[in-house]
């Protein structure tokens, strides 16, 4: 117990800092790292709770494919001269930062009220209470789940994703003038007829090509 | 203090939030970073969906995270599109200069 309190903490307070070094750095490409390092930590808080396919997609997901993701667009978008308007004085910005501040304050008491209004049941305190007790692991028993009873909203979020992959296709792609490209339509639908001429030559006259 | 419970897991989903929502208001950078905040508030909720199940017994919390994972992603790779177009046609993303609409 005391090794879980431990990992907790290291992983917990690695995740707030990071995640606070997201909001406060001053480089883009900083905020980024954070961001991967806090998903990286929450991950491991999933694992160690005993959610482990959850962790492991998380990884796999956040880390992998969004993070990246995020990566290349501010790597690719020039927002380098850009960095750090925080806090610039001339401007009027600097009005939104005490709202924020109170705004998100709120929110934070008031789901710690919400935390603490819960009446606790006393079988709730120790983890892991339907999930260790039978020999199924959680992956076997989240897919026994999701394939069955959930079937259905597991394939309207594929339909989410393909729909979304195929707006992000089509915001971005745009077809540019002057470039040289393969059409391969035109390969193929190529004719002898067209593609060769059968020239009677004449002697001592040669034929000109290419006119 | 060693007690690990359900109130310690919900704190620091609470904690994560927060800091989204300071992301989203004190953000006058990019549009990028608040993206990113929106990102560290679907991981809050995933944190609470999480603890919940794992405390109370129930898988359903985990299969809602997974559809949540789904949609942040979808809701990144879209949002980064816009993002990408707007600084194509516009030339920057700065929040303070995003005000075509005058709102």
């Amino acid at each position: 117990m005391l090794a879980h309190a431990i990992f907790f903490y290291v992983f917990s307070i690695i995740a707030v800092i990071s995640a606070i070094m997201v909001t406060v750095s001053k480089n883009t490409v900083h905020s980024v790292f954070f961001l991967i390092l806090d998903f990286i930590s929450i991950s491991c808080l999933f694992i160690m709770i005993g959610a482990e396919f959850l962790g492991m997609i998380m990884l796999i997901v956040y880390v992998g494919a969004v993070a990246v993701l995020f990566l290349f667009v501010v790597m690719m978008l020039n927002v380098a001269q850009q960095k750090n308007q925080w806090f610039n004085s001339e401007s009027t910005t600097s009005s939104h930062i005490p709202v924020g501040l109170i705004i998100s304050t709120i929110i934070f008491f008031e789901l710690i009220i919400v935390v603490g209004g819960w009446k606790y049941k006393p079988e709730l305190s120790n983890p892991n209470t339907t999930q260790s007790s039978n020999e199924i692991s959680n992956t076997h028993s989240l897919g026994q789940v999701l394939y069955t009873d959930y079937i259905h909203i597991f394939q309207i979020s594929g339909m989410i994703l393909l729909i979304a992959m195929i707006g992000a296709i089509v915001l971005t792609y745009r077809r540019r003038e002057g470039v040289k490209t393969q059409s391969y339509l035109k390969q193929i639908s190529r004719e002898r007829s067209e593609g060769i001429e059968v020239l009677e030559v004449q002697s001592n006259k040669g034929v000109k090509i290419d006119d | 203090m060693t007690e690990i419970g359900l109130g310690h897991y919900l704190t620091l989903g609470a904690v994560i939030f927060s800091i989204g929502v300071i992301g989203i208001f004190l953000n006058r950078k990019n549009i990028i970073v608040i993206l990113m905040s929106i990102e560290l508030i679907l991981l809050a909720v995933n944190i609470n969906l999480v603890s919940f199940s794992i405390y109370l017994g129930d898988l359903t919390g985990q299969v809602f995270t997974l559809f949540i994972l789904t949609v942040a992603a979808a809701e990144a790779a879209i949002g980064l599109a816009i993002i990408v177009v707007y600084y194509r046609n516009a030339g920057t993303i700065r929040v303070e200069e995003i005000d075509k609409l005058k709102g």
